[in-house]
């Protein structure tokens, strides 16, 4: 048998019967049993090589003393590794060893106490299972009683039930005293509205189309079919809210044959021979969609799989978006570069409420 | 026992008067005996599955750990730099502080990269090892009463973790982690009415700005830690009060608590377990590389990886995303709504609230207000389990729907193809789960009935004297036995009219939700069908 | 790397110019290294065509064999295409020895792209075919060594983030395309064939001609690109560079099946 610490007898008979004896909240629609297995009690205590065995006893302390000998020498092993292994500045290789010895070592040392600790447990610590009697969660009746005391005393002392208009003030004023906190995240964001920031970009008429990263300017002739450029407006680079100009700027250029483009009515000045450009921001969530597939004609979001159909107007073909990329209106300028004929006519990126405002 | 007899007799050894002293100075002071008197001997059942919220409890600790190790060298900003550090094909790049300093810690600082992996791996496990807690948890019925409170605040927790990983993920502002800021801020702005203005206030401007990582890096080492720790201390604090649940067992009842105490066996197995995860964790951050933000290049939001991916905890909402089908826009007169990115919002919501609140759905049905310390073999709650089954498999569908196009490459399908498949698998999915998972624990009772009744095949065959070949049964001891036939049984509620003579449409959905989870149950083997059983074996 | 920082803890500080290096000086040396590889390309080109061009027509006229008896069928016996494949006068020697020396061509069946094989044919047919292709009309021309060395490899780095992460992945693990298709991986592939498919844009990708990324820019990517190569995972074995789905695959699998396989060790009774 198993120590009975309490010594109680564990032959409690069925749960749903014990608690109809505790006068305790009803089963529900859980069935009483009357005829149900009883409970056997406790399993005879099986004993351990190490409870019969002496020798084995000391094997086992042995062995859990080599364990944490072993964690020493895994932290020896790291401080070791951590100076004998330096990085060495231009040698990743040199990174990667110091990474791996000085882990190594450290895992050696956490493991070995880890094993050494529950071999210790499980081996040579008394065996024995114990019991515990549990009491119901709740208070006693008499606890309750004088908790509910405690309360209609502080009622009655200070008066807060009875005089309501001291006790509605008061929670009119604990509801009312967070708001100047919540106010004054308000500056979290400058204070101009944010729909017209997000309705325009840095694309204007005659601003030129350059090359990402480098801002240096495309002429036509050096779009050939087939190609895909991957555009800034000209001056992103010294602008002073360089990332957020780009977020909503990036544009994507490619060249067609102007036969296979699907033009619609009003915007047939939009490309340039075949040269078209469309915004690179995903109308879904704002991904860059830029996986420009040159014989499908098919751009493909790589965060939500939205496809684009770029002979027809970037329209949705597939995925989750709606909206078909916003199409930048380009031409070229007397020298031959390619630049933007105005802004974009919608605004790019994601969905917002205001959008169409 | 003979040894504290012993050392009654024998005078102290100066350690031993040291340690007399010692714990008189703190007692006279702190009162903690009644803490150790109360606590010391406390008795913790043992089961591989009671263990793994202590995973969660140690993954958190190498958190710290590694995390303010980092936090030494690591610069929460967003002011642009040009990299010089010692990784070549960064030389000379514009980027952030942040990315600059991560760069530095991973290539510079001895040590860095471990911790950094250390942190990345230990959070990884952190939120794995709350989920898989959580499944055992709800698989067992642990939430019942009294325990429903704990539940709640384990579901905070497991939520305060995403929301750790996620903070976490953004802060080096490389470019995967700034692509997933970008979702975020897609995701924001598709909230009717307040979503502009609430990405507005998020990142200090416009997207991306240059404050979302100093806020994120303030929420994550401060805030959340501080509301997480606050609340895991609750959490331990219940689990003390109600103490921890058991499976069945011989002399376990629902009255008492079967196990190990404290001191020393348990402190010294879960001592020792905590060296063992840690180990564990630097033993992988050793030798597997996480998150390289060297190779994914400082955030610009023009370029994007193929395969951009979240952290697997936070997969399951990027493939909901995934899953909404083209068209899902409305204007509404002036305004825009963009249910393709809000539905989902909504549907993981809803999702995520009725796993915080199953326990008072199940409690409300069953109408049981007794407390269950007992925890249910999953078989012997088909219903409940088979609810498990069908939300493991919409979540597992979400999660999988995340890694789609790496689905589609790796087994050579089409993109489009696995998409269709995965919308469909997300309505079919959890029906099948559910009807497969109730049936299969179904069998199982069945099962464990005919083993308590007729004992378990023994394999050996045996002729009669009438030339028949029959295989002989062996009985199972009271022992074994105990464990099969010791569950609860329910009846579906009955439709009575109450104290008024009406019935009220809530009754009338209880009733029918009590049918719905109850209609289909193995009574438990009774005394009387084993009195018989023996009797026809005889 | 000639130039090596020194070791100070604190790498990275706010647009600061140590001066080790005059700005002018990358110039300086670019320049320098242009014209004398360009002025040796010269020399070498215009003493060495003569005496080759005989040995030029004998590997054109073996590569129209091997076209005649491998590839004429689809893409006819004139270069012309047919209804099954492109024509293929002017595409250039660089795309005859990227479709057939990485194994895409000839085609073994027709699936959402041509897939990477073993190569039907030895180097030498490889290059006679392309000669065959490009003397029929002008194209793109197989780069030379020295076309692929990569001076600048972090704006290498940049530029493929830019124009190539999107598709094949900025660890350059590939991924998927639309309708079956996908962007292979690109560990191990040789620099004359990165830069060949920058040139030609084979099959779904685009063509990044000379005037989108110059030749030096592309040496840069092949550079960047065989520094992956090259270069160990720092922090341990990369799982495939898929990201975060391995890593969470990882933790599931290996490292919270790990710890359960010692929780049940750790809670069952020991004997």
């Amino acid at each position: 048998m198993a120590n009975d610490h309490e010594g109680t007898n564990p032959r409690a008979g069925t749960t749903v019967e014990k608690f109809r004896d505790d006068n305790l909240p009803g089963p529900g629609t859980g069935i009483v049993q009357t005829d149900a297995v009883e409970n056997p009690g406790f399993e005879p205590f099986r004993a351990r090589v190490s409870d019969l065995d002496p020798a084995k006893a000391r094997a086992n302390e042995r062995r859990v003393s080599a364990f944490f000998i072993v964690s020493i020498i895994g932290s020896v092993f790291a401080i070791a590794a951590y100076i004998a292994f330096p990085i060495v500045d231009g040698d990743p290789g040199t990174i990667h060893l110091n990474n791996l010895l000085l882990g190594l070592g450290i895992a050696l040392a956490l493991l070995a106490i880890g094993f050494g600790a529950v071999h210790w447990s499980k081996s040579l610590m008394d065996g024995h299972d114990l019991v515990e009697q549990r009491h119901g969660t709740r208070g006693t009746e008499a606890t309750r009683a004088k908790a509910v005391e405690v309360f209609e005393l502080g009622n009655k002392e200070s008066g807060f039930g009875r005089r309501t208009l001291i006790r509605r003030t008061l929670i009119g004023a604990l509801v009312v005293s967070p708001l100047p906190a919540v106010v004054l995240f308000r500056d979290l964001a400058p204070a101009e509205n944010p729909v017209p920031l997000l309705q325009q970009t840095m694309w204007a008429k005659g601003v030129r189309l350059t090359r990402d990263p480098s801002g240096t300017p495309i002429k036509a002739s050096d779009v050939t079919i087939g190609s895909a450029f991957h555009v800034i407006p000209e001056g992103l680079n010294e602008s002073e809210h360089k990332l957020e100009e780009k977020a909503k700027a990036a544009v994507l250029l490619m060249r067609l044959k102007p036969q296979d483009l699907h033009v619609s009515a009003g915007r047939e000045t939009w490309n340039y021979d075949g040269i078209i450009a469309y915004s690179k921001i995903c109308t879904h969530v704002g991904c860059p969609v830029a996986l420009y597939e040159q014989q499908t004609h098919h751009l493909l979001c790589p965060c939500h799989q939205s496809q684009f159909d770029i002979t027809h107007e970037a329209k949705v073909i597939f995925g989750p978006a709606k909206r078909p990329l916003p199409q930048l209106p380009i031409t070229v300028d007397s020298e031959g570069y390619l630049v933007a004929s105005s802004d974009f006519t919608e605004p790019v990126g994601p969905s917002f409420w205001e959008r169409k405002l | 026992m003979s040894t504290a007899d012993a050392a009654q007799t024998v005078e102290p050894t100066k350690g031993q008067r040291f340690t007399g002293w010692a714990a008189n100075y703190v007692d006279e002071r702190t009162s903690i005996s009644g803490l150790v008197k109360e606590l010391g001997r406390k008795i913790f059942p043992d089961h591989w599955s009671f263990m793994l919220g202590e995973v969660a409890l140690y993954s958190f600790i190498v958190i710290l750990l590694s995390g303010t190790f980092m936090t030494f060298f690591f610069q929460a900003s967003m002011t642009p730099v040009f990299y010089d550090g010692s990784y070549v094909p960064l030389k000379g790049i514009e980027m952030s502080a942040a990315m600059a300093s991560t760069l530095d810690l991973s290539f510079d600082i001895r040590g860095g990269l471990l911790m950094r992996q250390v942190h990345h791996w230990a959070a990884l496990l952190f939120v794995a090892s709350i989920g898989l807690h959580m499944l055992r948890i709800y698989f067992t019925g642990a939430f019942r009463k009294p325990r429903e409170i704990n539940w709640l605040i384990g579901f905070v927790l497991f939520v305060l973790a995403m929301a750790e990983g996620f903070t976490g993920y953004s802060l080096p502002d490389d470019l995967l982690s700034g692509n997933g800021l970008r979702i975020i801020d897609g995701l924001v702005k598709g909230i009717p009415i307040i979503g502009t203005w609430i990405s507005y206030l998020l990142f200090g401007g416009e997207f991306p700005g240059e404050d979302v990582v100093g806020r994120f890096y303030v929420l994550h080492i401060l805030l959340l830690p501080a509301i997480l720790v606050a609340a895991l201390g609750v959490h331990m604090l219940l689990l003390i009060i109600n103490k921890h649940t058991q499976f069945a067992g011989p002399g376990r009842t629902n009255d008492n608590v079967v196990g190990v105490p404290i001191m020393p066996v348990f402190a010294a197995k879960a001592g020792g377990f905590f060296f063992i995860v840690f180990g564990v964790i630097v033993l992988i951050a050793s030798l597997f590389q996480i998150n390289p933000v060297w190779t994914y290049g400082p955030y610009d939001p023009s370029p994007v990886s193929a395969g951009t991916q979240p952290d697997w905890y936070i997969g399951f909402a990027d493939g909901a995303l995934r899953l909404v089908p083209p068209g899902w826009e409305l204007e509404l007169g002036a305004f825009t709504l963009s249910l393709n990115v809000f539905l989902p919002t909504i549907v993981l919501m809803l999702f995520l609230l009725v796993v915080a609140i199953y326990p008072f759905i199940e409690a409300w049905i069953t109408g049981d207000k007794r407390e269950h310390h007992i925890a249910d073999r999953p078989r012997n709650a088909p219903t409940r389990t088979a609810i498990g089954a069908a939300g493991v498999t919409s979540y597992a569908v979400m999660w999988g729907a995340a890694s789609s196009d790496l689905i589609a490459t790796h087994f050579k399908l089409s993109i489009e193809s696995v998409t269709y498949s995965i919308q469909a698998l997300f309505f079919l999915g959890p029906i099948i789960a559910y009807i497969v998972t109730k049936r299969v624990c179904l069998a199982l009772q069945k099962k464990d009935r005919e083993i308590a009744l007729h004992g378990y095949e023994s394999g050996r065959i045996v002729r009669l004297p009438n030339g028949e070949y029959i295989e002989v049964h062996e009985q199972l001891d009271e022992y074994d036995r105990w464990k099969l036939v010791s569950y609860e049984d329910y009846k579906p509620l009955m439709l009575r009219p109450d104290a008024k003579g009406r019935i009220t449409n809530g009754q009338r959905l209880r009733s029918r939700a009590s049918r719905w989870f109850f209609e289909d149950r193995i009574a438990p083997v009774t005394r009387t069908e084993i009195e018989k059983s023996k009797h026809a074996e005889h | 790397m000639a130039n090596k920082p020194d070791t100070t803890a604190q790498k990275s500080t706010v647009r600061r110019d140590r001066g080790r290096r005059h700005p002018l000086a990358t110039v300086a040396l670019i320049l320098v290294g242009l014209v004398g590889t360009g002025g040796a390309y010269a020399l070498f080109t215009t003493s060495a065509t003569a005496e080759t061009s005989a040995q030029a027509q004998a590997q054109i006229d073996e590569g129209a064999k091997l076209f005649a008896a491998n590839c004429a069928t689809c893409h006819g016996l004139n270069l012309q295409g047919t209804t099954q494949a492109p024509s293929l006068i002017g595409v250039g020697a660089a795309s005859v020895d990227f479709q057939v020396g990485t194994g895409r061509m000839p085609l073994a069946a027709t699936g959402p792209q041509a897939e990477q094989k073993p190569v039907q044919f030895t180097d030498e047919q490889v290059k006679a075919l392309a000669a065959y292709v490009a003397s029929t009309g002008p194209g793109p021309a197989i780069p030379t060594a020295d076309q692929l060395e990569g001076k600048n490899t972090a704006e290498g780095a940049e530029l493929f983030r830019i124009n190539c992460a999107m598709c094949h992945n900025v660890a350059g693990a590939g991924g998927a395309l639309t309708g079956g298709k996908f962007a292979p991986p690109l560990a191990g592939v040789s620099a004359t064939h990165i830069y060949e498919a920058m040139i030609t844009g084979p099959q779904n990708m685009p063509v990044f001609n000379d005037a989108n990324i110059s030749p030096e820019d592309k040496a840069n990517i092949i550079s960047y690109l065989k520094y992956l190569d090259e270069t160990p995972s720092v922090g341990g074995y990369g799982l495939g560079n898929l990201g975060p789905v391995s890593e969470g695959l990882f933790i599931w699998i290996f490292g919270l099946g790990a710890i359960v396989g010692i929780t049940i060790w750790l809670t069952a009774k020991s004997n």
